[in-house]
């Protein structure tokens, strides 16, 4: 299968990227080669295998469900691009 | 002691410990090979006024008991060290400064060490030759025009240059043996689950684990006594005894059985490569090891159900980045939504964005089932062939790259053939096990070979005693000319 322009931009819209137009074509290029390679699992028939979901012989433990923020908000805050006193702050949203 | 540089870490360890160096003296020369290092620029970030204070301290009040006693480090830039910057390599976190410290590093500081810098690498890790790097190419100390292999590259680098005297990466699908590989070194990939994730930046979480590379195999299992142990932090982290891995080192294999899978020979292989195997078959052999003849039958669809796997996951770690809480924002977007589509677009570099969009396609509507299912169900089969391997025999010997280091700029154009160096690494973190590159000889223009030892699950003692005991018998010398100083 291959992947057209239109499907890149699409994707790249849902991963939240801005894609050069410029790029497009070389982008598009790359992707298909990249996907030439990953089909050969296609020569497989993997219907009578389970999918592999853990590759550890044990369940992932539980916590405590408990409330706790830490009392770290300084520290969060202090790698923001841009904040207020208490505050992410991002470009307006609301009218 | 004007060449403490050159030896092992368990050599400096016993020089620190009998008192003939300081750790104030260590550190000043390695800060010393470093500055005039700059030319392989294997350094993101250095840390010499802390290791300076650090050195002192120690000195003043030494603790010899501790496995790594007043022993400076550099390590990958993508373990977050706290106070310190930490970029992974990338635009998109250049200015980004944990709060915490990565379990892994911790465990290095408490066991006697400190931070000397932080090490270059492929941007998220992801690249085979650390061309991928906001921070530039790293040079391997081999030649100047060539590569040190990926993602780990600046540890590599920085190790065979004698820049650190040992030091830490992240393996995802090759990024610690393959760079050690190409630079003369040893590099272990653990058992997935037994050294913690917590505070390395992610790039497949069900892949990624971080291990020690090292001039030595016993340097190597220094390192991972100190690194390892259960997290509760990691909700993968597997809960079980810490073991002494150096203490316990041996060098008799005699009886080991060892898995020769023949699915390893590739057409395209040097005949170099295909030599070097039959040399260290040949060295456990005589070792009094037994050679059996295996299958790993799925071996050739290991590399594209990753570049099925990691991306996907990759894809998924990496839409936290999006200009709000950390990291790089871009001023252009006019709304909420433009400002996130370009930060990412100006933050992340072109392989990294290249991989996120293949995770996206693989894992959005309608191509889940086509992609991301049909790779977890081959992934179960590549898992099986080694568990029915592992019957049959201890330990599993493979070449570690299909080529010694190459040139920069030699397959940036190309994706899949730079996939493809990662040929004989990736099976392994698919199917979770611990696997040793060790240096086992030199090509025809004199460039570094490895040797990979593929263990059980958890069975990093019995790979790192067979290592020992090939490194003892194998001759293998690193002869690094410093043409950068």
């Amino acid at each position: 299968m291959s992947i057209d322009k239109e499907k890149i931009k699409d994707v790249a819209k849902l991963a939240r990227i801005s894609v050069n137009e410029a790029k497009v074509d070389s982008l598009t290029k790359d992707l298909n080669s990249i996907f030439k390679f990953i089909e050969q699992l296609n020569e497989l028939n993997t219907d009578k295998v389970e999918p592999l979901t853990s590759i550890l012989n044990q369940s992932l433990r539980s916590r405590k469900d408990e409330i706790n923020d830490g009392k770290i908000r300084e520290k969060i805050l202090k790698n923001s691009p841009k904040k207020n006193e208490e505050f992410f702050v991002v470009p307006k949203v609301v009218e | 002691m004007s060449d403490i540089t050159n030896q092992s870490l368990s050599e400096i360890i016993d020089n620190v410990k009998t008192k003939k160096i300081s750790s104030l003296d260590l550190t000043k020369a390695y800060i010393k090979n470093i500055e005039n290092a700059k030319k392989l620029n294997a350094f993101v970030t250095t840390t010499f006024d802390l290791a300076l204070d650090k050195a002192k301290q120690f000195d003043k009040k030494p603790t010899f008991n501790k496995l790594l006693p007043g022993i400076p480090l550099a390590v990958k830039d993508l373990f977050c060290t706290e106070n310190t910057k930490t970029t992974a390599g990338s635009n998109i976190l250049n200015n980004f400064i944990p709060s915490y410290e990565s379990t892994v590093t911790k465990n290095l500081w408490t066991n006697g060490s400190f931070l000397l810098g932080k090490l270059n690498c492929d941007e998220f890790a992801m690249g085979s030759s650390n061309e991928t790097s906001h921070f530039g190419n790293v040079i391997n100390p081999v030649g100047d025009q060539l590569v040190p292999g990926g993602s780990s590259g600046g540890s590599s680098s920085a190790l065979a240059a004698d820049l650190t005297p040992a030091t830490i990466g992240t393996d995802t699908g090759g990024s610690i043996r393959q760079p050690a590989s190409f630079t003369g070194t040893v590099g272990l990939k653990p058992t997935y689950g037994l050294c913690s994730r917590w505070g390395i930046v992610a790039f497949a979480s069900s892949l990624d684990q971080a291990g020690p590379m090292t001039k030595t195999i016993k340097d190597c299992a220094i390192m991972l006594e100190a690194i390892s142990g259960f997290d509760k932090k990691d909700s993968t982290s597997i809960n079980k005894d810490k073991e002494q891995y150096s203490k316990n080192l041996k060098d008799n294999i005699k009886g080991l059985k060892i898995g020769i899978p023949k699915e390893y020979r590739v057409d395209s292989m040097p005949k170099e490569i295909d030599e070097l195997w039959e040399k260290g078959k040949k060295i456990l052999k005589d070792l009094g090891a037994q050679l059996i003849d295996i299958s790993l039958p799925h071996t050739k669809y290991a590399l594209p159900t990753y570049y099925i796997v990691a991306p996907a996951e990759a894809s998924s770690n990496l839409a936290r980045y999006d200009g709000v809480r950390y990291g790089y924002r871009s001023e252009k977007g006019k709304d909420l939504i433009e400002m996130y589509e370009k930060t990412r677009s100006e933050g992340f570099g072109d392989e990294v964005k290249r991989r996120i969009l293949i995770g996206t396609y693989v894992l959005s509507s309608g191509y889940y089932d086509a992609y991301y299912l049909k790779a977890q169900k081959v992934r179960q089969l590549i898992k099986k062939d080694f568990d029915d391997a592992f019957k049959k025999v201890d330990s599993i010997l493979t070449p570690s790259t299909p080529s010694s280091a190459f040139k920069i700029g030699e397959k940036t154009n190309d994706p899949v053939s730079m996939y493809l160096n990662d040929i004989f690494t990736v099976p392994v973190n698919l199917a979770g096990l611990p696997a040793l590159s060790l240096p086992a000889g030199v090509d025809k223009q004199g460039y570094p070979l490895g040797l990979q030892l593929i263990g059980k699950a958890l069975d990093e003692q019995k790979i790192l005693n067979i290592g020992y005991a090939f490194e003892k018998n194998c001759g293998f010398k690193n002869e690094i000319k410093k043409w950068w100083s």
